[in-house]
């Protein structure tokens, strides 16, 4: 991005080399085209330094606490390693400990992020093409529906959503936190943006024309423009489903349906319970061992949903 | 924070001009379908529901029972209600402009292109929005031990005697040190999304006038980002206000600090699980729903009335 203050000290580099009586304003104005890369800023540097440490502090505790055995964690330093390096023990402990149920909530929550974040992108591609590419009754409407729906507070929802799937047989499945995690007003708007420059109506109406039919050129089409689109709804949404504590707190009772983050709370709760045994050390592993795979997703597709994610902002 | 789905991350524009008009027909329902029926299901029928279950009162004797508004009623006048609303109220207030102040800081340092390693600030400061709720609060909850944490280590390395984070006075503080520690990065890539698509001609335009850097950020950036702005203010709000994982999660640490009724959405979630109060609970989440709407529907009108 050029900056004016920049600008300013490329000129004053540039003058000794440049001709008196060239035209100024046109040197300067093709100057900038070509660096556009401002005077980097130690200070400014040092400043956001402060928030990435904020920022990543906790998670290096983290990641150090994880190599600590239960008494390590007590008697070390939080942000050195202890004597014993426990890790490998650690992780072991957690897959094991209790018939390995941590495997099971593991499991558990890749069904839960499977179908519930699948299930989600899909509906929302779906839903935002056929807003961003189709005139038919009611579009406004739904649009304004689903948008202000977005400001009723989701935890709100949760009892009467309890008592409904109550009734219906529902609570204490797995379907009761799949359903509702199908639906993501967010992707939907986001792909709604996305679709309405991504897919050009020429593209469609030659896809007509050649004989495709709205699936056909739905999924021939549209889909593969999309994809930077999908990849983005996708990775909110799994982080949406993987992250969520509330609705499956409010529905599930048995463990055995557990996710991830319902069964590490069950443990670090355990230690508070009469006769129950402090496993600090697992909840530490497998805190760490659960954020692994997200923050691994976020780093290598990086490129997919930065771009869809700007897309979605505004446009030029 | 709590939500059924992630916040919205970008800002809303009006309905762009629909692709065929000359020819309105029922195909895209067909695309659309899908959505609407399971968005009817798990949101619309449970807003109905609770409506519903609001009107009416489960006595002892006599089974349940049409109350009409009583619960409305009984909610307003409700000490404890009122008290976790204020909670939340102060949270937000000191939370929300901390954690927006510092997120819009990060995007205009990065977004400036003076800062070294420009990529790995963004994605580092970013990544504990992947970090689950429940991990976030458990991981500051051992920091902030007395125990094996680091304030205890602090407290042992110097000599000093730090005040307990978990204490009835600081918890809320800490709290809010949780929160902001989830959300900075994210907001931060949404204000740094909105940044990055303002044409350049406009700096161009501002650096021929001989502006600033300061006076390019307040009169070009600010305005051009309003709408993210906005968008993340009004997402922080609803999140404030349906405070409930990290409260719950700390309580077990901070049972003297933290109650039942800490935050409304605490005090439903009691009501209902614990109390197996279900009309009342559905009541006090309806009156929340409510003020959170208005609240978020007010910011909304004010920020975008501020002209440029």
């Amino acid at each position: 991005m050029t900056s004016p203050v920049v600008t300013v000290s490329e000129r004053s580099a540039t003058a000794p080399s440049g001709t008196p009586g060239s035209v100024p304003r046109l040197r300067t104005s093709r100057r900038r085209h070509s660096t556009d890369k401002p005077r980097r800023s130690v200070l400014l540097t040092v400043l956001t330094s402060l928030v990435l440490l904020y920022s990543l502090v906790p998670l290096i505790w983290l990641a150090i606490s994880a190599t600590k055995t239960q008494e390590g964690l007590s008697r070390s330093f939080g942000l050195w390693f202890d004597g014993d390096f426990a890790l490998w023990d650690n992780i072991s402990q957690t897959f094991t400990y209790d018939d390995g149920v941590f495997a099971r909530w593991l499991l558990n929550t890749l069904l839960y992020v499977g179908l519930g974040a699948g299930g989600a992108t899909f509906l929302a591609v779906l839903g935002g093409y056929a807003l961003a590419k189709f005139d038919f009754p009611g579009r406004r409407a739904v649009f304004a529906v689903v948008i202000g729906a977005v400001a009723v507070p989701g935890t709100a929802l949760a009892v009467p959503t309890f008592l409904m799937f109550s009734n219906m047989g529902l609570t204490n499945t797995p379907w009761a936190v799949v359903i509702p995690s199908l639906i993501s007003p967010f992707g939907l708007y986001l792909m709604w943006v996305f679709a309405t420059e991504a897919v050009p109506t020429e593209l469609m109406e030659a896809a007509r024309i050649d004989g495709a039919g709205e699936v056909r050129t739905f999924f021939q089409v549209a889909l593969p423009l999309l994809a930077p689109g999908i990849v983005t709804v996708l990775l909110f949404t799994m982080v949406a489903t993987w992250n969520n504590y509330f609705l499956p707190l409010v529905m599930l009772k048995d463990p055995d349906w557990y996710p991830l983050t319902l069964g590490l709370n069950s443990w670090n709760a355990q230690a508070a319970t009469a006769g129950g045994e402090a496993v600090f050390n697992l909840v530490v592993t497998g805190s760490l061992i659960t954020i692994l795979p997200l923050i691994a997703a976020f780093l290598l597709l990086q490129r997919y949903w930065q771009s869809g994610l700007a897309a979605g902002s505004v446009k030029e | 924070m709590t939500t059924l789905q992630p916040p919205a991350a970008a800002e809303p524009r009006p309905a762009p001009p629909p692709a065929r008009r000359e020819g309105r027909s029922w195909t895209g329902w067909g695309f659309l379908g899908p959505f609407v029926a399971v968005f009817a299901l798990v949101f619309l029928a449970p807003i109905a529901y609770s409506v519903y279950l609001s009107l009416f009162r489960d006595q002892l004797i006599g089974g349940t029972t049409f109350v009409g508004l009583d619960n409305y009623g009984e909610a307003l006048k409700d000490d404890r209600f009122w008290a976790s609303l204020g909670r939340v109220s102060l949270f937000l207030a000191v939370q929300v402009p901390i954690m927006l102040g510092i997120a819009l800081l990060v995007a205009l340092a990065l977004d400036s292109g003076r800062l070294y390693g420009r990529d790995f600030f963004r994605i580092s400061i970013f990544l504990p929005y992947a970090v689950p709720a429940v991990v976030a609060t458990l991981m500051w909850g051992f920091m902030y031990g007395t125990r094996f944490g680091l304030v205890g280590d602090v407290n042992s390395a110097l000599g000093v005697s730090l005040p307990d984070p978990l204490s009835p006075d600081l918890v809320l503080a800490s709290i809010g040190n949780i929160v902001t520690w989830e959300f900075v990065g994210y907001n931060m890539l949404i204000f740094y999304s909105a940044l990055r698509v303002i044409p350049h001609s406009l700096y161009e335009a501002a650096q021929i006038d001989g502006a600033g850097q300061i006076r390019v950020i307040t009169a070009i950036k600010l305005p051009a980002i309003r709408g993210a702005l906005v968008i993340a203010t009004i997402f922080s709000i609803i999140g404030s206000f349906q405070l409930f994982n990290e409260p719950s999660i700390l309580q077990p640490l901070a049972p003297n600090a933290i109650t039942t009724d800490y935050t409304p959405n605490y005090y439903t979630y009691s009501l209902s699980f614990n109390g197996q109060q279900h009309n009342y609970s559905a009541t006090v989440a309806i009156v929340m729903g409510l003020i959170t709407m208005v609240i978020a529907y007010v910011v909304q009108l004010r920020g975008m009335r501020k002209g440029v």
